[in-house]
Parts: C-alpha cells; sequence; structure tokens
C-alpha cells in the first residue's frame, strides 16, 4: 500500500461507518439473543391516546400545497435582493439598475402566469 | 465473578462488570416514563419531574407522549372502569422492556372512591404492577423511592434462566386482554392471570 495523504481519509471513512454501523449491529445482535420479539395486534394498531380509531388511519393530504410553496419563494427571494438594492440605489449605477428591473419582471412574470393559469384558487 | 476478586482488581484501578450488570445498569438509569396522569397523583408526579425533586437524578425525566417511547408506565391517579379499558391499551402498546408502578392509593386499590360503582379497584387487576405506592397522594419523594425500587429490581434481573423477566421469556405474554364494557361491570372484572389476590381464611 503506498502510504499517501489519502490514506488517513479511507481509513477515517472506515472507522466512522464502523462507528455508527457497530452500535446498531449490537442492538441488533442482542435482540437477536436476548429479546424476543413480541408482536400483537394491539401492540402494532395505531396510537391514538390508547382509543381505539374510528375511522380510516391512512388520509392523504394534498399535495397541491408544494404551488404555494414555490410562489412564496419569489417573494422571499425579491425581499432578499430588494432591500440591499433599495439601500445603495442611490449610488448604483444604470446598469444595475435595469439588471434589478429584469430580474423583478422575471419573477413577477412567475407570479402572472401562475395566477392567469389560475393556481391561486384554492381547490 | 468472584466477589473478592472483583475488590482486588477494583482497588488495582481495574473495573469488571458482566454483560447483565452493563445492560441492568444502562436500563435502570433510563427509563423512559410514559405522559400520562390520570387525576390528582398526577400532579406530584409532575412535580416530581420539576426542578425541586428533580426525577431527572435517576434518568427518569423523559416523559414520552407516545407508547411506542416509553418503558415505564405511571399509572397516577384513579382508574375508572370507563379508563380501564385505554390504561391497558396503552400498556400494551409499549414496546419491551414495560414496568408500571401504581401510583397512589386509587391506581393500587381504589383508594377513596373503592365503593364507588364506577371505579376499578386496582390497576393491578389487569397489568402487572412493578412497585405499589400507599398514599392520597403520594409525595414527589414517594415516587422517587418508588423509582428507586424499581430500578432495584431492574438491577436484580438476569439475562437467562427461570427468573429472567417477562420481557425476555419467549413464552411470556406482552399484551393483556383489554376489558370491555358488560353491563354491570367490566368483562371480565379481573384477568386471572395477572391478579392473584391472597385467599384470607376468615375461619367461619
Amino acid at each position: 500500500m503506498t502510504d499517501s495523504a489519502y490514506t488517513l481519509l479511507v481509513v477515517f471513512l472506515g472507522m466512522a461507518v464502523a462507528f455508527a454501523a457497530a452500535p446498531l449491529a449490537i442492538a441488533w445482535l442482542w435482540s437477536k439473543r436476548f429479546a424476543p420479539r413480541k408482536p400483537g395486534t394491539v401492540k402494532k394498531d395505531v396510537y391514538e391516546c390508547g382509543l381505539e380509531s374510528s375511522t380510516k388511519n391512512w388520509v392523504q393530504f394534498k399535495s397541491d400545497y408544494y404551488l404555494y410553496g414555490i410562489l412564496f419563494l419569489v417573494f422571499d427571494i425579491e425581499t432578499v435582493f430588494l432591500l440591499p438594492f433599495a439601500v445603495s440605489f442611490k449610488s448604483l449605477p444604470i446598469g444595475a439598475v435595469v439588471a434589478m428591473l429584469v430580474f423583478l419582471l422575471l419573477l413577477v412574470e412567475g407570479l402572472v402566469w401562475a395566477w392567469r393559469k389560475g393556481v391561486l384558487n384554492w381547490k | 465473578m468472584d466477589e473478592g476478586l472483583r475488590n482486588e482488581l477494583s482497588k488495582a484501578g481495574v473495573f469488571t462488570t458482566s454483560l447483565s450488570e452493563l445492560y441492568n445498569w444502562g436500563q435502570k438509569n433510563s427509563l423512559w416514563p410514559l405522559q400520562f396522569g390520570l387525576a390528582c397523583c398526577a400532579i406530584e408526579m409532575i412535580a416530581a419531574s420539576m426542578a425541586r425533586f428533580d426525577i431527572a437524578r435517576f434518568g427518569a425525566e423523559v416523559f414520552r407522549p407516545s407508547p411506542r417511547q416509553a418503558d415505564l408506565m405511571i399509572v397516577a391517579g384513579t382508574v375508572t372502569k370507563k379508563m380501564a379499558p385505554q390504561v391497558v391499551r396503552l400498556y400494551n402498546q409499549m414496546p419491551e422492556p414495560k414496568f408500571v408502578i401504581a401510583m397512589g392509593a386509587c391506581a393500587i386499590s381504589g383508594g377513596p372512591f373503592k365503593q364507588g360503582y364506577n371505579v376499578l379497584k386496582g390497576i393491578d387487576r389487569y397489568i402487572p404492577v412493578d412497585v405499589h405506592i400507599p398514599g392520597c397522594p403520594p409525595r414527589p419523594e414517594a415516587l422517587l423511592h418508588a423509582l428507586m425500587t424499581l430500578q432495584k429490581k431492574i438491577e436484580e434481573q438476569s439475562l437467562t434462566g427461570i427468573n429472567r423477566p417477562r420481557q425476555m421469556d419467549p413464552n411470556q405474554t406482552g399484551e393483556f386482554p383489554i376489558p370491555t364494557f358488560g353491563a354491570h361491570d367490566l368483562e371480565p372484572p379481573s384477568n386471572p392471570e395477572v391478579w392473584r389476590p391472597i385467599k384470607i381464611d376468615r375461619g367461619s
């Protein structure tokens, strides 16, 4: 084995994996040897504060929300860039102002597109 | 291991232990109770977890809101017959190892409400109780004492053999039948596998 600078890294990688895997392996071996599995219908049932659940437990959440998340980013990024832009507005050259306006236009364009597509109407 | 040899070794700065001791030590110092109060005893349980009495000294301050993560059930308060099925169900849903402390007169026997038509006369009718604490309500010190008693019990458990604890015996069940509401009482009124009261011979 050549004694390169990466040998140490490989050793560290091995140690890191072993450090994470060893407790899991020990726990698994321990459960095999000493702690028998005791599954049961009640134990594997859904936990609802001790009561039996009266309805179906698997419910689907609306995934439409991601659109609102994306649109929020529009405003989020706008705020992040608008604040320093406003602070140094007077000292900026005309090119920078135009670039910023183009950037704003791009973001607003996205919002208008989403609006016209009817994404903002909660169904 | 020979106790004398172990003393000698510890004097020389060598610490020796066995697997079961190590396991029991870890288990007794990290009992996670189920966050679960039924009546006024729960107030004392909360007081025990706060700074003045500080149950964290015994490693049992992590009150879990889900039975999946808990291994100690403190039945703190009056168990009504309406509530008993839920208590048993919660116990069933806890993973092994699991222990039960029945805290207060009500939880161990029905207490001052024993004559009440709606009160269960002790949770030990349905689930195996490790430590009973009398008192109405027991002070936080009493709860700490119960915890120490339980720790002592855990300390003495062996990993194999006939005296191994319930959770390590594959033949012992981890679930107990949940009582149902009958016409006048819970059905069944007690679990005969768990509740074996001593017969008192009063003569004739």
